[in-house]
């Protein structure tokens, strides 16, 4: 007996750069394929600063997307202003791609609920990044339930990592997916890796894709270091959930090539073989080696887009910077729309406190 | 006594957990240890570090990724007369568990007249002041302490640490055992690994005093010490509790101790609102009312939850508003 349903693999690059099926027709745009790369240097110059921050001291712990930069910038090319996007931690790429700004990433994690408040209209429906594993599921079909009621074209993306569809959560979103036929993309980032726990630990089906069959729709999987690929399949799910054909779920099968997050050590608990192996799978390099055999990308245009990203992302870092301190009362302003009276005066116990711990460093 | 301690190796919290895990599972074949990233990587913070390579993957799993799973795994291994002792990561990802923790795990012996128990203990770290990230700096001991059939612990010093949770193991009712962060690495102190055990029903008092009476548990308590070190230095001679078993509570030290002092101040860092700190004053009002020489006061954290780091300083109480609470209390006319 076996437990394999045979779900579609797409893969258009291979770790060379090398076509290995036929492109969609938008595959000669070239514009599209460029920014796609650019994006995704963008994403990976900005994460390692903010390593290199986390590292000095100067934002808190940091959750890495080295390595899976084709499966968030795919999709961020392809939401929609009007889309929703509800994300995991590790979506840095879409959510730069949402109109995030990076200062706004580096405030979130550097300890700043302003981190939060999104600014570009068009991530103003999306959701803060979730840190409980999997919750996000049900928020996604939540967000897309209220959008079958009014009966809009729009669509929403929530993603996950491998570990996350172990939980009850996840489960029961796809359960009510298919149930009622929602307009959501489940992308699962499977990095192979849940912190120190190995895919095969989580589950034992040998596709997570699969798991969508069992609630009654299409799972498939995809090769998550071909951004191309990756954009594929992307555009059709969503272009089929805003036609309300229902959920779809994707597998994207990358690595995590950094540790977990900066308070992880990841050489504990796996083999430095199968990271090197994994660094020849990367995305970058794949669609770089590609646009280069097509003469649409040279060392010219490499340095100056560095350059470029390196700009940017200090600009950023000196706004992050130079954003200071929420004032104190910010804790209190927004855990209720209007403190309740009840709750009796906690802003000015809040002011006390303020005041004797700068009393205290007044006499150091 | 001290030169054997001297000749003792210094052990925190952390260290404390790790080494009473290690003297759990040898004494007792029964004990499990569960969750994620407890095995390979020995957990996030390394409290189960070595237990794997000492007794195996049967007895040290690495579970899915599932806190409601653990839970509800752990009921039914204990059912079986397993000692489950389980590692939910952080105690912001506890709700998931809750489920089986109230509606299972804590009545399952009252259920079945005493057939069936549930001998588990739910190891999470808790508090804030680790710059930690959103949902890891949660302090709900009262959401546990309010479920009949649960039993809820805090250790705040290594010793303690060693000592509760080893009793929390051998404990034949579930328990909830909650570690400080803050103090994982804090303060280490030479401990015995003799397997001796500490009662889980009683306060410790860790300072005696006449003036006024400190009650506190887990991190705080660090905080209330240090409040109590200045109040001598003013001349004030405090009295300093650490409650440790959050439930079921020692009430009879605690009345004891204000009918002694008069006066009494409460530390947690769990918002304000329905804390266990509530309970503790309306229990001693009922107790020794005309013995209080001024209301109680309690200094918590706000009804907010824990902010992101930039400003969870403010969050957690110092010894500075402790001390503020004090003069409050014994200023009082
Ligand atoms: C409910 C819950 N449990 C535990 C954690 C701690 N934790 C954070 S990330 C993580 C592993 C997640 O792995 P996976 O879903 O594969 O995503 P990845 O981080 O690999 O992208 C764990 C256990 C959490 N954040 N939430």
């Amino acid at each position: 007996m076996s437990n394999r349903i045979e779900l579609p693999y797409t893969r258009f690059l291979d770790p060379e750069g090398r076509l290995v099926g036929e492109l969609p027709a938008w595959g000669d745009d070239f514009n599209l394929l460029t920014d796609l790369y650019r994006r995704m240097v963008l994403t990976r110059l900005f994460d390692q600063k903010a390593v290199a921050l986390q590292r000095t001291g100067r934002i808190g712990t940091y959750a890495p997307t080295l390595g899976q930069e084709a499966i968030g910038v795919a999709i961020g090319s392809l939401l929609r202003d009007d889309d929703v996007l509800v994300p995991y931690y590790r979506d840095t790429a879409v959510q730069l791609m949402r109109g995030v700004r990076m200062e706004e990433i580096l405030l979130y994690w550097g300890g700043d609920e302003r981190g939060s408040d999104f600014q570009d209209p068009r991530s103003k429906e999306d959701f803060p990044i979730c840190v409980p594993i999997a919750t996000q599921s049900l928020h996604a079909c939540g967000v897309a339930t209220a959008i079958k009621i009014r009966g809009q074209h729009r669509a929403v993306v929530t993603t996950c990592g491998d570990g996350a569809t172990s939980k009850g959560d996840f489960l029961e979103a796809l359960n009510v997916a298919g149930a009622w036929q929602l307009p959501v993309v489940f992308v699962v980032n499977n990095n192979q890796w849940a912190i120190s726990v190995p895919r095969r630990i989580q589950s034992g089906a040998p596709t997570l894709a699969q798991k969508a069959i069992g609630a009654g729709f299409h799972g498939e999987q995809v090769d998550g270091n071909d951004v191309l690929a990756v954009y594929d399949r992307v555009q059709w799910a969503l272009d089929r959930a805003r036609h309300g054909k229902g959920p779809v779920l994707l597998e994207c099968i990358s690595y995590r090539l950094g540790d977990h997050t900066t308070a992880d050590d990841a050489t504990r608990y796996r083999d430095a073989d199968e990271v090197k192996a994994a660094w020849q799978e990367e995305p970058i390099k794949r669609l770089q080696a590609f646009l280069a055999a097509s003469e649409a990308w040279d060392e010219g245009r490499e340095q100056a887009l560095i350059a470029d990203c390196q700009r940017q992302v200090q600009a950023a870092v000196d706004n992050f910077e130079n954003a200071g301190t929420q004032p104190v009362e910010a804790v209190l302003d927004h855990v209720y729309a209007r403190w309740p009276a009840a709750l009796g005066d906690q802003r000015e116990m809040l002011m006390e406190r303020v005041a004797r711990r700068e009393e205290g460093r007044g006499h150091e | 006594m001290s030169n054997l301690n001297d000749t003792l190796e210094k052990r925190a919290l952390l260290e404390a957990v790790n080494l009473a895990l290690h003297r759990a599972m040898q004494e007792d074949e029964n004990v499990v240890v569960l969750g994620e990233d407890v095995g390979v990587n020995g957990g996030v913070f390394r409290a189960t570090l070595g237990l794997r390579d000492r007794f195996g993957f049967k007895r040290v799993i690495d579970t899915p990724l599932a806190e409601t799973m653990i839970a509800g795994l752990a009921v039914g291994m204990a059912a079986q007369g397993l000692k489950p002792v389980m590692e939910i990561q952080f105690l912001g990802f506890i709700y998931a568990a809750m489920e089986h923790l109230v509606s299972h795990a804590s009545r399952i012996r009252c259920r079945t007249r005493g057939r069936l128990s549930c001998p588990m203990v739910l190891r999470s770290p808790m508090g804030a002041g680790i710059r930690a990230p959103e949902h890891h700096s949660e302090s709900t001991e009262a959401l546990f302490a309010h479920i009949p059939g649960l039993r809820v612990v805090i250790p705040s010093s290594p010793a303690r640490a060693y000592g509760l949770l080893l009793s929390a193991i051998d404990d034949p009712d579930p328990v909830i055992f909650l570690e400080p962060t803050r103090l994982y690495r804090m303060n280490p102190q030479p401990i015995i690994d003799d397997g001796r055990r500490l009662p889980l029903d009683t306060c410790f008092t860790l300072r005696e005093g006449s003036d006024i009476t400190l009650i506190s548990w887990g991190a705080s308590v660090h905080e209330t010490l240090q409040a109590a070190r200045m109040l001598e230095e003013r001349g004030v001679s405090a009295e300093v509790i650490d409650v440790a078993s959050i439930k079921p509570l020692d009430l009879d030290t605690l009345e004891a101790s204000v009918r002694k002092t008069g006066r009494c101040v409460i530390v947690h860092e769990a918002p304000r609102s329905c804390g266990v700190g509530a309970e503790i004053a309306a229990s001693l009002y009922e107790r020794a009312l005309l013995d209080l020489q001024a209301p109680i006061q309690r200094v918590t954290a706000p009804d907010i939850p824990p902010p992101l780091y930039r400003l969870e300083q403010l969050y957690i109480p110092s010894p500075e508003d402790v001390l503020a609470a004090c003069e409050l209390v014994l200023n009082y006319a």
